[in-house]
């Protein structure tokens, strides 16, 4: 089977649970449980060809100029861990299926579990690092979901918070490790990055590169000083956690060191930190778990340790430490995995997974408890089951190694480790399941059906196959060690995994091991008081005032960038450009001018007056917001028919309608505020701000001047417009061609961001409305004298002879605009001004009853009509948005020019009437909810009025 | 004798759109503001026409005529907004 197809089986397959559920929890589960044997059936039909030394790829260029393709290879590493994945998996399924109860979502629950094996497996058998990255965020992102599946609880909040936020970290540090080590090798495939040991190892970038992508691997594997979110993410269904936390996702930082060890490793760089970190690891985490009370907790610590053992492992560099460290890996997932299960089949059953709740389990579950003895044994390094083997190699490993000049350091404190672990697991199995009968059960236990311990019981059948008969793995553990190993050495030769290899000092180890665990069995119960006792760093409380810091931190940041005052905003964006202006300023070579300064006419010259007045006015007396508005509508004036004297009628109506809009818009927001801007702030603040408008005012006035005297750095793209406008385009007037063609796409994202922009209006009044404004609105009391006719006779006929007129303007504007001044955008301003006035001359409530297109609608339209007119060049051959004119003649008119532009300009007039009618009728909206009256004559005229006067 | 008029058109147009920014700065009151700013709308758009005629380009005639088309609005809008408060009522 491809390998694409196995990577993406559970994915696809992540959309059927949420189906499949509708025909029940049976059906749900087969159906996941198909999906992951498909995936396993197809991975094993690989297997012969790669274990015989052939590796399997499959590449697809996905974005090759970023270097990142969708690269994927299968080498014995890849398929022992896609096989755990996918195998452990199939039993997980099986046993969720009968763990999950009625009121948990099961179809919720396999679309998470999938995503999380997609992403898995695409981590193991990613040639291409960046994509790598991508399924390992992904698993981030899914044990997230997964963690904190039981939504209700806040312990599974909280925990799958930390879980994210500790392993997402590791991810960012690991994207910055990978795409250093990318850039040593110069490429970003896995394959090509193992070759080049000897590169990467003499860069100097060496020793960042590995510091960050251990923080990636150790962050995901739990490792010290970042193991403490392993057990917070125990508040997961037992399932997630024998599956994530036991057999997988902890596992991948495992892998990326597996996988990166040919390059990585043998530094002392690598053997200090990682060699460390996993011995620090794993006897810290044996430590703790022998004094959990909770199960999971207990296991969850026992990981950790386990997971330390193997980092430490890999850390040792030698073939002989890798080949125990893949052995560990298979065997501990066994074991764990089977663990894990029980622990959740003693909650499931007792309601507790307390073990000072628990004990005397061997007469109530048989069946359990000898699962639990068989992975407990294991687990403690019991000669005859699986585990025994790998810590035996392991413990001959530590033997041989020195740490810092010393002999002793590893062997005694592996040791010490191997006791711990003795202990943990003798107390699990004795705590519960041994002792006395109980009658305070919080539920009677008995054991689960068949279908809930078969799973586990398949995992303790291997845990004494390996066990017993090593020679039967012993082939593919060595294929993935050399695998692993990748030719930077040779295991011993003549080495086999075997039972009994003599009376080595490994053997003596594991025997004080044994006999220590049982003695701190046998003290366990004063050994807790004292540990109680003990005050100890909590990892929790540790992590959630650094949170708290970073949160506070973030938080005051943004506050003070970003206070909802649009002062602050204002200051902060001039005072950067200024600065950034300045820098450029001092440090650029400013060329002398290149043509002197023109002495204007007289009357631009008091066109310039009147801006300059008007806008030094507006500073003055901005505080009158009336008289600001009519100021603004002077300086909009004056720079309409500046348009028009630089021939730019185009730019001029846009300028005028525009302006128009922006009036009518603001007196009616005005209609409600206060007419005066209240004095907020200090004389000193004002002061500073306006400094900032000043310096900020002079930088552009400075920046225009010098476009005026300086030629352009670079050759302006005027030319190339003016020349294609007709050729390429069609159209003789430049401004629409560029608009409708040129930059097309431009356009189509402006009307979408306009149409966006009028329904967030819209959907801020409707909200308004709804809410506590309304109490107010009904309330409010006008703050200004009322006096004429609400519709008066003059304004009403004068609108409505002006409509069919404005109408015809802005078609006549709409057609021509492709080759004179005009075009959809302004002939939709017209036509919008056109509709306005009605509403102003006859009222809302009038004008509103003889709408028959909901504005949201036309803007709808409009979009739609120019996205189609874009896709319609796909039928061409072309590209989005491709245009195309030709000539056509209907008798009797002259020949004249159909340009596929106008149909997107069409789109575009749509959208501009009705973007700026939906927002003019948002905010009108709000006067006719205040306590007015409303009338629905088209006419509203008080004859009563000039009597009383 | 058309550049003449023209340039006398443009003084006169010139002087107005001055004498009309006086009488938005003396007021008193916003009447006579809004008064004023359509004032210079005409005013704008007769300095638009005139310059039409001294370039002899037809655009700029056009341009006017929508400019006088929906200028008047807004100065409706003030008007309404004046008296009623409420512009769409």
């Amino acid at each position: 089977m491809s390998l694409f197809l196995i990577v993406a089986l559970p994915f696809l397959g992540a959309l059927l649970p949420g189906l499949m559920v509708q025909a029940g929890r049976r059906a749900c589960s087969i159906t996941t449980g198909l999906v992951t044997l498909l995936a396993l059936t197809g991975l094993l039909v690989n297997a012969p060809a790669v274990l015989s030394g052939e590796v399997q790829t499959a590449r697809l260029e996905w974005l090759p100029g970023l270097g990142m393709n969708a690269n994927f290879f299968l080498d014995p590493l890849g398929l022992f861990f896609a096989g755990l994945i996918l195998g452990i998996g199939l039993l997980i399924i099986i046993y969720a299926r009968f763990y999950l109860s009625r009121e948990d979502s099961m179809g919720e629950f396999f679309t998470y579990l999938l995503l999380f094996q997609g992403a898995m497996v695409g981590i193991v058998l990613s040639d291409n690092v960046l994509v790598l990255l991508i399924f390992w965020e992904l698993t981030s992102l899914s044990s997230f979901l997964l963690i904190g599946y039981w939504k209700h609880t806040a312990e599974g909040r909280q925990g799958a918070r930390m879980a994210l936020a500790v392993t997402g970290m590791g991810g960012l540090a690991l994207i910055g490790g990978m795409l250093i080590l990318g850039n040593i090798v110069g490429s970003y495939d896995l394959t090509e990055i193992l070759q080049n040991r000897e590169a990467i190892q003499a860069s100097p970038l060496y020793l960042p590169a590995l510091i960050l992508i251990l923080l990636g691997c150790f962050t995901k594997s739990a490792q010290f000083p970042f193991h403490f979110w392993l057990p917070h993410a125990m508040a997961a269904p037992t399932p997630v956690s024998a599956y994530l936390h036991s057999a997988t996702m902890v596992k991948a930082g495992l892998f990326l060191m597996a996988r990166l060890w040919p390059v990585l490793s043998g530094t002392d760089a690598w053997f200090y930190l990682v060699g460390t970190a996993g011995l620090i690891t794993m006897v810290l985490g044996a430590l703790i778990a022998i004094f959990k009370d909770d199960l999971k907790a207990l296991l969850a610590f026992s990981t950790v340790s386990h997971l330390g053992l193997i980092t430490m492992l890999l850390g040792f560099g030698t073939p002989f430490a890798a080949l125990a460290a893949v052995f560990h890996i298979l065997n501990h997932a066994t074991f764990k995995a089977a663990l894990f299960m029980t622990a959740g089949i003693v909650d499931h059953e007792a309601h507790t997974r307390d073990i000072k709740r628990l004990g005397g389990l061997r007469k109530l579950m048989p069946v359990t408890f000898v699962i639990a003895t068989v992975a407990s044994l294991s687990m403690a390094g019991i000669p005859l089951f699986n585990g025994f083997l790998s810590k035996e190699m392991m413990l001959e490993e530590a033997v041989h190694t020195t740490w810092a000049g010393s002999h002793w350091v590893l062997p005694v404190f592996v040791t010490i480790g191997a006791l711990f672990s003795a202990a943990y697991s003798f107390r699990y199995v004795a705590h519960t399941f041994l002792g006395p009968v109980r009658d305070d059960y919080p539920h009677k236990p008995h054991d689960p059906g068949f279908g809930m311990w078969a799973p586990a019981a398949f995992l303790c059948v291997l845990v004494l196959a390996i066990g017993l008969m090593p020679f039967l793995v012993e082939p593919l553990v060595f294929t993935v060690a050399e695998a692993v190993i990748g030719g930077v050495g040779e295991i011993e030769e003549g080495y086999h995994l075997a039972i009994w290899h003599g009376l080595t000092p490994a053997l003596l180890m594991s025997g004080i091991a044994v006999v220590g665990g049982l003695l701190l069995l046998a003290l366990h119960r004063p050994l807790d008081r004292a540990w109680i006792a003990t005050p100890r760093p909590e990892a929790k409380a540790m992590f959630d005032r650094l949170m708290a810091a970073c949160v506070g931190g973030a938080r005051g940041l943004t506050d003070a960038l970003h206070d909802g005052a649009l002062t602050r905003y204002a200051a902060i964006f001039t005072v950067t450009v200024v600065a950034a202006g300045a820098h450029a300023f001092w440090t650029g070579n400013l060329v002398v001018a290149d043509r002197g300064g023109a002495i204007p006419d007289l009357v631009p010259l008091v066109g310039w007056a009147l801006l300059v007045v008007s806008a030094a006015w507006l500073a003055l007396s901005h505080r009158r917001r009336l008289l600001s508005l009519v100021l603004v509508s002077i300086v909009g004036l004056v720079i309409s028919i500046g348009f028009n004297y630089f021939s730019a009628p185009d730019l001029a109506l846009t300028q005028i309608s525009v302006e128009v809009v922006t009036v009518i818009l603001l007196l009616l927001a005005l209609n409600f505020l206060p007419k005066t801007t209240p004095v907020e702030s200090s004389v000193g603040k004002r002061t500073r701000d306006g400094l900032i408008a000043v310096v900020g005012g002079l930088g552009v006035g400075a920046l225009s001047y010098a476009l005026l005297v300086h030629e352009f750095a670079f050759e302006t793209i005027s030319d190339f417009h003016l020349e294609n406008s007709y050729k390429g385009g069609g159209g003789h007037n430049v401004v629409n061609v560029i608009l409708v063609d040129f930059r097309g796409f431009d356009t189509f994202g402006e009307i979408i961001v306009l149409g966006i922009a009028a329904l967030v209006i819209y959907a801020a009044t409707e909200a308004l409305l709804s809410g506590p404004v309304r109490a107010r609105l009904l309330n409010w009391v006008p703050d200004m004298v009322r006096a004429g006719d609400a519709h008066p006779l003059m304004m009403v006929v004068a609108t409505r002879v002006m409509m069919p007129v404005v109408l015809m303007v802005g078609f006549y504007i709409f057609l021509r605009g492709h080759n004179e001044p005009g075009g959809g955008f302004i002939a939709g301003l017209v036509v919008a001004i056109g509709v306005v006035m009605q509403y102003m001359a006859s009222g809302f409530a009038w004008a509103d009853r003889r709408q028959r297109f909901p504005y949201h609608g036309i803007i709808g339209a409009g979009v739609l009509a120019a996205g189609l007119t874009g896709i319609g060049a796909w039928f061409a051959g072309q590209p989005f948005l491709t245009s195309d004119f030709g000539y056509a003649r209907i008798p009797p008119f002259n020949e004249f020019e159909l340009a596929t532009a106008m149909a997107f300009d069409l789109g575009v007039f749509l959208a501009v009437v009705g973007a700026v009618l939906l927002s003019l009728e948002s905010f009108s909206r709000i006067a006719r909810r205040s306590n007015e009256q409303v009338s629905d004559y088209a006419m509203d005229i008080d004859p009563s009025r000039n009597e009383e006067a | 004798m058309i550049q003449i008029a023209l340039v006398f058109a443009y003084v006169c147009i010139g002087l107005s759109l001055i004498l009309a920014m006086w009488r938005l700065w003396k007021g008193p009151n916003v009447i006579d503001r809004v008064l004023a700013l359509d004032t210079l709308v005409v005013n704008g758009i007769g300095m638009i026409v005139v310059f039409g005629i001294s370039t002899g380009v037809e655009t700029y005639f056009e341009s006017a005529l929508i400019i006088a088309m929906l200028g008047f609005v807004s100065t409706v809008a003030y008007a309404r907004f004046v008296l009623r408060g409420n512009i769409i009522e």
